[in-house]
């Protein structure tokens, strides 16, 4: 597809620009604290890209979202606290246990629809936080501590600020790259084929569900990077991280951006992360603001934030 | 005439499909042999659709056998029939709406092309997957029309489009649930004139209730009612069937025609 000039890739594009170039700014002004929440809001956003794959794109209303979060976190801390510390090991056992999950969860929760797949998703996340908080060896509910961040043998630091904002930034372009890749090849049709029509799709030859479980797949995974990332991020994983707000959030963040647009969770990331923490300087109750945002969203721009940068350019 | 001779290509024994206390197919057997268009007609309600649901696999029967090709397909999900060469049209038109026309052709192309498990090529450039969709298109009528989103096309486009899907599979048997259905008299005579061409080329059943087409395009023709094969024979037998005439064409129908 060709790239057309119009106000949502503009906007698309410039904040790629600002978020390579923040560093810069947090340097030059000496101002730490937004290179450390862009971090936590780059992460976010690669969790909140891989909900859009099959929330977006494949239809699938996951509830249960944040699961991935905690398991690649846990991942991460569990090997961590045992004492293997290599980024090397830590990293693929993350993704591959939230892969693990994601392939049992969805193999069962994909048989139903509708409200029924969102419940299903929904307790199998809130399965997967009860048994973090009961892994006492691991501090059960009050979650573990990470003593040390993931060692990729000197190639890359991850406790130094700005390789970190990197190698997530890294990881959020990536995944978006992957993303978009996917979304235009032969897998990423059929997926967003059964999205449109299920039927239709059957009656013309595809197994649906097959690609569906697989599409489930690799957005769980790509969430269980976002949860080793965070681990080491927070130098902490907990129960917490799983709880079904989390997911909650990342759903918010995908509706708001716009469903179904490459960049729109990355724009709905930052909106709502930077809303939450400028509101909870003056408000306790910054729900109170954000959930009549989101209602107005929902109601008048059912594309999300890129939804309208989309039609400003036919009006 | 065809001949009746060769081996069936689909074959229906004793087909029944409940649906609570209603038998809306009821102990049916029908044959469809290669290379006819084979209509079935029946007053609303005879379980027309129910019975094309049931060959396409939407719909499972409660007993009876469907053998299509020389395979019993009875227990196949719809998937793995359409990969045996078994298309169908819907009757209310069931396309990927948010998707334009050429791409919902090309996805029926590409369902016949081995598996989709192909995460990184662009498949909106594949030659292969693209020059037969379009071939479909012009085939229907619609290669003017290919980049514009199903939404946006007019419901005779529509209907057009959903033979351009069911073509693009490559079957060996199509079935057409009412694609006459809502068009307007130019659309029905461009569709007709469409089916002319296509049933030279592959076997046809076609569900219908504009008798004007069915009885010009026919070979043979099944009628149905409550579920049941009252009639098959070729049209002009049909016309003077007497059971056909009290049950479904009226007694004017079939004198002004019967000629």
């Amino acid at each position: 597809m060709k790239p057309k000039l119009n106000a949502s890739n503009a906007v698309a594009a410039l904040m790629c620009v600002a978020l390579i170039l923040l560093p810069v700014y947090s340097a030059a002004t000496g101002n730490i604290f937004i290179l450390t929440l862009f971090t936590r809001i780059v992460i976010f956003a690669l969790a909140a890209a891989s909900l859009n794959l099959i929330m977006g794109y494949g239809g699938m209303m996951s509830f249960g979202h944040a699961a991935y979060l905690g398991i690649g976190g846990y991942a991460v801390g569990i090997l961590a606290a045992e004492g293997i510390g290599s980024g090397f090991i830590q990293w693929p056992v993350a993704l591959v246990v939230s892969a693990l999950f994601a392939l049992l969860i969805g193999s069962l929760s994909l048989r139903t629809r509708g409200v029924y797949f969102i419940m299903i998703t929904l307790a199998f996340a809130q399965m997967a936080y009860y048994v973090a908080s009961a892994l006492s060896r691991y501090g059960g509910d009050d979650g573990l501590t990470v003593y040390k961040r993931s060692d990729f043998a000197g190639l890359i630091n991850l406790s130094d600020r700005n390789q970190f904002y990197y190698l997530c930034l890294a990881c959020l372009f990536g995944g978006l790259y992957l993303i978009w890749r996917i979304v235009n090849s032969r897998f990423g049709l059929v997926v967003q084929g059964v999205r449109s029509n299920e039927q239709r799709m059957q009656a013309i030859g595809f197994h649906a569900n097959r690609y569906r479980l697989v599409c489930f797949v690799i957005a769980g995974t790509i969430c269980g990077l976002a949860g080793a990332l965070l681990a080491n991020n927070t130098d902490f994983v907990s129960p917490a991280v799983m709880y079904w707000t989390r997911s909650g959030d990342l759903m918010v963040m995908v509706i708001l951006g716009g469903m179904g647009s490459l960049f729109g969770p990355v724009i709905g990331a930052i909106v709502y992360l930077l809303l939450e923490e400028l509101l909870s300087q003056f408000t306790e109750f910054s729900g109170l603001i954000l959930g009549p945002v989101l209602l107005l969203i929902v109601l008048f721009a059912r594309g999300g934030i890129m939804g309208l940068l989309g039609r400003m350019r036919r009006a | 005439m065809p001949d009746p001779l060769p081996i069936p290509l689909l074959r229906v024994d004793n087909l029944v499909r409940r649906y609570g206390g209603i038998t809306a197919t009821d102990n049916l057997s029908m044959e469809v042999v290669p290379g006819e268009l084979h209509a079935i007609i029946g007053p609303n309600g005879a379980g027309k659709t129910t019975l094309i649901s049931q060959l396409t696999g939407q719909v499972m029967p409660n007993s009876g056998t469907i053998r299509f090709a020389g395979r019993d397909v009875t227990s196949l999900p719809s998937y793995k029939r359409s990969r045996l060469g078994l298309a169908r049209s819907f009757q209310i038109t069931s396309l990927l709406k948010d998707f334009s026309a050429i791409d919902n052709v090309a996805l029926a192309a590409q369902a016949h092309d081995g598996h989709s498990f192909r995460f990184w090529g662009n498949a909106r450039k594949e030659p292969r997957l693209r020059e037969a969709a379009r071939a479909a298109l012009e085939r229907v009528g619609l290669g003017k029309r290919a980049d514009i989103v199903v939404s946006q096309l007019s419901h005779g486009e529509q209907r057009e489009l959903e033979l351009a899907v069911a073509l693009a599979t490559r079957p060996q048997l199509l079935l057409l649930d009412e694609p006459m259905a809502g068009l307007g008299v130019t659309e029905s005579a461009r569709m007709v004139a469409l089916l002319k061409e296509l049933r030279k080329e592959v076997t046809i059943v076609l569900v219908e209730h504009d008798m004007e087409a069915v009885f010009a395009l026919a070979d043979r023709i099944t009628v149905l009612v409550y579920g049941r094969v009252i009639a098959c024979d070729v049209p002009n037998a049909i016309r003077k069937h007497e059971e056909v005439k009290r049950a479904y064409l009226g007694e004017q129908h079939a004198v002004t025609r019967h000629g």
